[in-house]
């Protein structure tokens, strides 16, 4: 999976979340940054792979499974969702409703439910008070891929940070989980 | 215990457990997190009898580790690239003078221009300064590395570099074992040095040492080298009983057996080329990969004999000599069976361009059809060098080239 | 060792003859006990002013330090015409690594103790003016910065005399060196803004600076001394004249230190903590003139003509360093 956001977004962390919850989990991870001076406000991109066996690679991740995007003023400027799998995954951090940001040709061939949109950095300022809008991501990833429990990544965030903001961060990552999983579910709901 | 980690803070654990007495830091990416994590080591009290000194330049950084070392004391330091360069002139001085000093080394591209991203130009710039070079796989094999780096350092009395791709490995996290600190004691045990600054058993070290004897001072430190190559892997033997892990030795073999087309590289780029070798494997093709853990001393008899089956030899690495060509490939050439076209070097991931499986995949291809030149470089886009060179004959005034190739590559081929 | 005042004075000299001190004001070297810590059959010129300071400042340290001491020396005359083996001539543990790092060595060293708890042991940094003053600044900044805890003795003999006589930033302007020949109509090295050492020692609030030359060996065994009751960076300046490079007599050495001080061209004076807290008065002062004249290397001031405009300049110096710190004979 492949993470795009701006440096001070948490987006090279957030792989590394990723990948100490998955192998929480017994599996492979590999993360790693799209290596670069980058600045605050610079586009930033961050790399995770996740196998059930050993990862010897080394490459970038040209065609990912799965893309989050923290930050939607990427949109146009960053070739977002370049070589994704055409079952793929798409996350992005938006209140709105993602039509009014991309164009819905670029999912269009991705199976029904595998695109969202979380309002990820409300849900950090809510609920850590900044606006760092990782952490809510990746429990709304966990809710729409399953690729990772949430529990395995409470457990990640809880050894990541310290007693209170860690708690902070595992109740911002549950309620972005809860708003992708309702949004999920009614997807899958069959319709009247 | 199993970990998921950054590469750099398995370095810094690793090297906290061998127990090092004084520590230099100076910053230069993408080496400086391995020094931030063991000086907040330092500072919290959990590894102790530890000087950690923040020096003014690499120079400088080495220039201590030589004084403490010479003074008895197990020393470490880490840099990369530039920092390399600006120290070169201790970095052979300390293993002139014969002292084990440890340094992990984030190999990355040397500038102008000016490049953070990896490759090993850096290391290939000091291959005779006379320190044994390790390059490391993984960041399991790198943290290992480490410990055994102060063990052959130490028996030997010759400063060990252990090569690790910058932010490919350094800024990974992935699983890594840290070793046991019971393990590293038993494995290590405190320094013993040969030569010591003693007041109360005062030697002078560092004399000058004219035509007489120079060359015999020199052929010995040779020799203390070929010493390393009975001596790497016998201390990878041991660690491995220990450890369980095939960290270090002279080389890494993957599926050589039978193998008429062997790709030799160092580093994390092997993981990709192992990928690569196992596609083509399962198409059929008798393929194999040798990886070179010692660079220096360079093991030319272990090399001849692992090729000595095959009949195409490819050495992808990630330097090369100006001019010239490869440099690897160059030390590679002595010890293969093949030559003249059979030989290729392939120049790939300079200031950090990826190597993919599938570019390994096509090197292979292209050998396999006799198409593979003897020297080339990967995914070359040879219509901006030619855009370039035809702005170099256009105007004397053409302007700084790196600058030129930016804009051309950024302007799509529009920029005249 | 306490300073005492002196009253007998050879003739012309003014050096204390060691017969009229009381035991305890003796130089180190008038001990049997002395350490020899640079041996003689060194193969300095006649008449080095370096080997006389080494000597001094480094017998004086081994017995501040009851000989836990380690010496780190920079690339030079001192460690070529002391050790081409097996003809070492340090009875000392002793370290040469290269030219321009040598307080970074002695920096490591000291670590190295510190980490040992080996808090009885010191460690002496030495080099001349180029090794200090122009390619060892870097590093000697440095150590002074963290406060390490290392004496640094820089023998300042003006110029790169290892090599030939080139020019250092520690070269005094219109001083004749292979890379400032005496031609032109600026002969000789430039008037630039020099490189004060001593004063960028203090400018770091290490706490102790000094400076001594070889004329008054009692007072640079002193300051030895008195470096070793601190810990931290210390500094100390000694100048050397050097026959060779400065193209005079070797008979002169200690004449020429002498009349450095006496002209108030070189400022003798010691600080703490960047303050300065004691100068040696000039006793009976002498204009430049009578320092540069004896020197081959101002030669092309005197000759013909002469250039009393560049002496002007010179003593004009002189001047500054005996306002600056008050050096002038209490007598005026």
């Amino acid at each position: 999976m492949r993470i795009h956001g701006r440096g001070g977004q948490g987006v090279v962390t957030a792989a590394e979340l990723l990948a100490v919850a998955a192998f929480d989990q017994g599996r492979h991870a590999q993360a790693f940054p799209s290596f670069g001076s980058e600045r605050t406000g610079a586009p930033v991109v961050s790399y995770c792979r996740i196998d059930d066996r050993e990862i010897r690679t080394r490459e970038p991740i040209d065609e990912p499974d799965a893309v989050i995007v923290q930050d939607v003023t990427l949109v146009g400027h960053v070739d977002l969702f370049a070589g994704l799998s055409p079952t793929g995954y798409v996350l992005v951090n938006t209140s709105r409703p993602l039509a009014e940001l991309v164009s819905s040709a670029e999912f269009a061939t991705l199976p029904e439910g595998h695109v969202a949109g979380c309002p990820a950095t409300e849900l950090a300022l809510a609920h850590v008070g900044r606006a760092v809008p990782n952490v809510p991501l990746l429990g709304a990833f966990c809710a729409l891929t399953g690729e990772v429990p949430l529990e395995a990544l409470a457990r990640a965030l809880r050894r990541r940070f310290r007693a209170e903001v860690a708690e902070r961060n595992v109740a911002a990552a549950s309620a972005a989980y809860e708003l992708v999983s309702r949004h999920e579910e009614a997807h899958r709901a069959p319709t009247a | 215990m199993l970990q998921q980690l950054e590469g750099s803070r398995a370095i810094a654990e690793t090297v906290a457990r061998c127990r090092p007495e004084v520590v230099c830091a100076y910053p230069i990416s993408p080496q400086t997190h391995i020094i931030e994590a063991i000086g907040a080591m330092v500072k919290d009290g959990r590894l102790t009898g530890c000087e950690f000194i923040n020096v003014e330049s690499e120079y400088a950084a080495m220039s201590v580790s030589i004084g403490a070392s010479a003074a008895g004391a197990r020393s470490y330091t880490a840099t990369a690239s530039q920092g390399l360069l600006f120290m070169i002139e201790a970095v052979y001085n300390a293993a002139g003078l014969g002292l084990p000093v440890v340094m992990t080394l984030a190999n990355r591209a040397i500038g102008a221009p000016i490049n953070i991203w990896n490759d090993h130009s850096d290391a290939m710039a000091v291959r005779d300064a006379g320190w044994i070079q390790l390059f490391a796989e993984t960041n399991q094999e790198a943290a290992d590395l480490h410990v055994q780096a102060f063990r052959l350092a130490e028996t030997l009395s010759v400063p060990v570099m252990v090569c690790m791709d910058g932010f490919i490995l350094t800024h990974a996290v992935e699983a890594v074992d840290l070793i046991d600190p019971a393990v590293v004691d038993s494995f290590l045990p405190p320094y013993e040095p040969r030569q010591v600054l003693d007041p109360d058993d005062p030697v002078s070290i560092g004399a000058m040492v004219g035509p007489e004897a120079f060359e015999e001072v020199r052929y010995l430190a040779h020799l203390r080298q070929l010493d390393a190559l009975e001596l790497i892997p016998s201390v990878a033997e041991e660690f491995a009983a220990l450890t369980g892990r095939p960290s270090g030795g002279l080389l890494h073999p993957y599926r050589l057996e039978d193998a008429e087309t062997v790709i030799v590289a160092m580093g994390s780029v092997l993981g990709t080329i192992k990928d690569a070798v196992d596609a083509r494997r399962e198409a059929g093709e008798r393929v194999g990969v040798l990886g070179v853990t010692a660079f220096r001393p360079f093991p030319v008899a272990a090399v001849a004999s692992a090729l000595a089956g095959a009949r195409r030899v490819i050495v992808l690495e990630k330097a090369f000599s100006l001019g010239m060509g490869g440099v690897l490939a160059t030390d590679v050439a002595t010890a293969s069976p093949a030559s003249g076209h059979d030989l290729a070097t392939v120049v790939a991931g300079l200031g950090g361009r990826p190597i993919t499986r599938r570019d390994v995949e096509g090197i292979l291809e292209r050998s396999g059809r006799g198409t593979l030149p003897r020297l080339s470089f990967l995914n070359l886009d040879e219509d901006v060098v030619a855009r370039e060179r035809a702005r170099m004959a256009a105007s004397r005034r053409s302007g700084p080239f790196a600058e030129n190739v930016l804009r051309d590559v950024a302007s799509g081929g529009a920029f005249r | 060792m306490s300073e005492s005042r002196v009253h007998f004075y050879q003739v012309g000299s003014f050096a204390v003859g060691n017969r009229l001190l009381a035991d305890a004001d003796r130089t180190v070297q008038a001990s049997p006990e002395r350490t020899n810590s640079l041996d003689s059959g060194h193969r300095a010129c006649q008449g080095c002013g370096e080997a006389l300071g080494a000597r001094y400042a480094l017998d004086a340290a081994m017995r501040a330090t009851g000989g836990q001491l380690v010496a780190v020396n920079a690339t030079g005359c001192l460690e070529v015409f002391s050790t081409p083996f097996p003809e070492t001539s340090w009875r000392i543990a002793w370290l040469h690594s290269l030219f321009g790092n040598a307080p970074a060595v002695a920096t490591g060293v000291a670590a190295a103790m510190r980490a040992k708890g080996r808090h009885d042991v010191r460690v002496v940094g030495q080099a001349g003016d180029g090794g200090t003053v122009d390619i060892g600044f870097g590093t000697l900044s440095g150590m002074f910065e963290r406060n390490d805890d290392v004496l640094f003795i820089c023998y300042d003999n003006e110029g790169y005399m290892n090599t030939g006589v080139q020019r250092s930033a520690a070269t005094p302007p219109a001083a004749r060196t292979a890379t400032s020949e005496a031609l032109g109509a600026d002969p000789g090295n430039v008037f630039g803004q020099g490189k004060d050492l001593p004063r960028l020692a203090m400018a770091h609030d290490i706490p102790y600076v000094a400076t001594a030359t070889v004329a008054d060996l009692h007072d640079l065994e002193r300051k030895v001394e008195r470096a070793m009751t601190f810990r931290g960076a210390r500094y100390l300046h000694v100048l050397v004249p050097c026959p060779l490079g400065w193209g005079a007599a070797s008979a002169d050495t200690v004449r020429l230190a002498r009349l450095a001080a006496e002209s108030g061209f070189f400022p003798v004076f010691e600080a703490e903590h960047g303050v300065v807290t004691g100068v040696r008065r000039i006793r009976r002062r002498v204009g430049v003139e009578e320092y540069l004249r004896p020197q081959r290397r101002f030669a092309h001031l005197f000759a013909g003509e002469g250039r009393p405009d560049l002496v002007a300049r010179l003593q004009a110096i002189a001047d500054a360093n005996v306002e600056r710190y008050g050096l002038a004979p209490e007598e005026e």
